[in-house]
Order: structure tokens, then sequence, then C-alpha cells
């Protein structure tokens, strides 16, 4: 096992990029970027005047092979850390973090698929980088992407998801619509459950390696009908955004 | 890194006196966050049972009815996330570890705590003994969800909360350490909060 000590360094807001009404990607110049995997987190810490600190962890929305790295940030309206990061922080600022964190929730090409990524709201991060970082290497691997969106305005890099697969046969992106959708919307619109899945996913005997992100209830109900579907427990990995005050 | 820097326009929500409560870079919740790394198991009680393995001259094997036969314990602390989420006075009910292991005698100086979903995670013996550690079985109250981690949890509210094994199903007492499952992939092997032991190198 290698020891090392994740510091906390500065990074520059190259820019804030609005993705939805809740959500933007701080796109950030980091000086000597380690590099990190798809899948991972970091860490971002804010201090006041007054020496307060607040942190919070946010995940990684850029490929590894990405020149500069993304975090996408939903804005929670009674948070501390989100609103600062959604409306306060503009390019030029300096923003203090530490990473990358994480070596579970993780895909790199070598882990092969096929790939089942399920993502709920901004739960679609984590699984983005996963996404992109397969686009620039150019990998192969059969992915199949269920999103689950409140509504339409809702969905985050929903431009940049249906160029992929727009160029990619081996990617597929499946939405659904859970509280309003457009008048000609002929897509899913209800949470995802176990018919959905069933529908969209491999079947077990392809045993697909599974990722799930997003609130704890889309979570548990995604691993629970995964798991009664009868794929194995231990391919399936998950990861909630479950607090508040982010 | 980080010293005499400040987030321009940053002034943080008005800090109030619970807040000393709370360990570095830790915030109050108040609802019940969930994490876990897979799918939430569902063991029926009927299958379920708890051990003591390992570096003891007999292991200890409990039934679901026999554990909850046990003395038990009701048990108020505060837990400590390290994903930075803190909740105060948590009420749990459960047997304490000394319970589990009166009469072992043992030279391990550490135990894995292993679960279903074959989650671990390592402890020196030292921190789930002497009223430090519980596995509790009911929140608030109420049996602890399945979500939570029930039928039944490891409680060690004095290290960060991933140490509190859920849907834990016995203790492994080792002479020596083992990293556990996030102990294996960056968090810290011990993981105090007032020390902000997060990660590795901390």
């Amino acid at each position: 096992m290698q020891l090392y000590r994740t510091l906390w360094r500065l990074a520059e807001v190259v820019e804030v990029v609005p993705e939805t009404p809740r959500t933007k990607s701080l796109v950030l110049d980091v000086p000597d970027w380690e590099g990190h995997k798809a899948g991972q987190h970091v860490d971002v810490r804010l201090t006041a005047p007054d020496g307060y600190q607040a942190q919070r962890s946010y995940s990684i929305a850029s490929a590894p092979e990405d020149e500069r790295l993304v975090l996408t940030v939903d804005r929670l309206e009674d948070g501390e850390v989100s609103p600062y990061l959604t409306e306060v922080l503009m390019a030029g600022d300096k923003l203090e973090f530490r990473g990358p964190i994480g070596g579970y929730f993780t895909w790199e090409e070598g882990d092969g698929g096929p790939l089942l990524l399920v993502g709920g709201g901004s739960g679609v991060v984590p699984l983005m980088a996963m996404i992109r970082h397969r686009a620039i290497v150019g990998s192969d691997v059969p992915t199949r992407l269920l999103y689950s969106s409140r509504s339409y305005e809702e969905i985050i890099y929903r431009k940049e998801l249906e160029n992929l697969a727009a160029r990619d046969g081996s990617l597929e992106v499946v939405h659904t619509l859970t509280r309003s959708r457009p008048q000609d919307w002929s897509g899913h619109h209800r949470r995802i459950d176990s018919e959905m899945l069933a529908e969209v996913s491999w079947s077990p005997q392809e045993r697909p390696l599974a990722f799930v992100c997003g609130p704890t209830p889309l979570v548990e109900a995604v691993g629970s009908a995964l798991v009664g579907l009868g794929h194995e427990p231990a391919r399936v990995k998950t990861e909630r955004f479950g607090a508040t005050g982010g | 890194m980080g010293e005499g820097f400040f987030s321009r326009g940053f002034l943080g929500r008005r800090r109030n006196r619970q807040d000393t409560a709370l360990p570095p870079g830790q915030y109050l919740e108040d609802g019940f966050p969930v994490l876990s790394a897979g799918p939430t198991p569902h063991t029926p009680l009927e299958e379920w049972d708890f051990s003591i393995v390992g570096e003891l001259d007999e292991p200890k094997r409990w039934t679901w009815e026999e554990f909850k036969g046990l003395p038990s314990e009701e048990i108020t602390k505060d837990i400590h996330c390290v994903t930075k989420w803190s909740k105060l006075e948590t009420r749990w009910e459960g047997v304490s570890v000394d319970t589990l292991l009166e009469g072992v005698e043992t030279a391990a100086g550490y135990v894995t705590a292993y679960c279903d979903g074959d989650y671990t995670t390592n402890l020196p013996l030292e921190d789930v003994t002497g009223g430090k550690a519980w596995v509790a079985y009911a929140y608030d109250g109420e049996p602890l969800e399945p979500v939570h981690g029930g039928p039944a949890r490891l409680l060690v509210p004095h290290l960060y909360f991933w140490k509190s094994a859920k849907w834990v199903r016995g203790l492994q007492l080792t002479t020596y350490d083992i990293p556990g499952f996030w102990e294996s992939l960056g968090y810290h092997n011990y993981g105090d909060p007032w020390l902000e032991q997060r990660y590795w190198g901390d």
C-alpha cells in the first residue's frame, strides 16, 4: 500500500459554465495535476475571513485525460458550500481543494464491461467522467447510461451525451423524466424501477459492471432491483448523495 | 497550503454554539445520510448470526434470538462521518462489545469487523473495549433499518463512522492489523475525527 498525503492546494477557476438552472461546472486550472481515475472526487474547502472553514466533497466530471479539472456542482437551496460555488465563485478566483479521493467507485478502460451506468440528478457527474474517459481513449466497451432527471431542463450534459451517443454505436443513453416532461417526450417518464432496468440493462448472464450514483432512494431502489434481477451484488457499485446542507 | 488564504466572498453559515461540539471540517446534519459501496443486503433474521473468531480458544456464536437475549445498553453519542456530516446525540440500543468478549482471553491487538456484502473494517482491540463500542440493533427507539445497517451494525462513535460497520456479522481477533475495505482504498487506517484523520497520511 502506497501511503501518500493528500495536501490542500489551490486551483484557479478558469470558467464557470452553467449546465442547468441548478448546476454549474467549475473549470479549474491545477498546476501539476497528477491525474485521477474516472469516478473519484475531491474535497473542497472554503475559508471565511474569521478563519471559519467548511468542507464538502464533489465528484470530478472531467476525464483523467482532460487538460482541465472540472467539477459539476448542484446548488442545494439550504446549502452552505454549493450556493457559494454556483453563485459567487467566478473566473479568476482561487479554490482550495485536495484529492483525488476514493478508490472504489472508479472505472478505467482496462476494467472492461459491459458497463451499466445508472444516475439520478447530479449523480450523473462521476458517470460522465467515465463516459468522457471512454470516449477520449477510444474505448468500445459497450456502455449504457440510464439517467433520471426531474425535468428536461434539468438534464445535465444533455447535448454532449446526445453527440457522444450519435457518433458511437457502443454508447446508448436512455433518459427518464420524473416530474415534468415536454409535450412531445416519447421516453420514460417515471422513477427507475425493476422493469425499466430489465429493459435497459444487459442480462445478468452478460455480467455487466454497474455503477449507480444518485440520491439514496434511487440508489436503494436500483441496487435492490439489480440484485433482484439476478445481478451479482459485488458487480454493483454505488455512491449516494444523501446529505443535505452541502 | 491554505495559511492566509480566504475564499473571496465566503462568510459561511452563521455559527452557533453547537458547532463547538464538532470536530474540524465537520458540519451539523439533522437528517441521517446514507453511504455504502454496494446494494443493501437483506439477511433474514433466521439466517443471521454473530460470531467472534480468530485469536481465541473457542469461537463464539449467537443466533439472532440469543443475541437479543444478551444484556443491552442504551447509548447516546455524537457521530461523525468522513464525508463531513456530524449528527449530535444519536440514540442507539445494542450490546456492548465488552459483553461479547466477556471471558475471552486473547493475544490479539486488533479486530476486523466483517459484514454482509463483504465489507470489512479494522480497529485496534482497545478501541472496541472499555465501553467504547457496541453492536447496535435499534436506532431512536426503532429496529435499525437495513439502509442504516440493520439488523445490526457496529457502533464506534469516537472514530469516523465508516468504522461503525453496517450489517456486521462478526469480529475477527487478530494479532496484526489488516486494513479493511476503505482503509485499503485511501482512507485513514485509524480515523480519529478530532485529529481529522480522513485519508492516508492525514
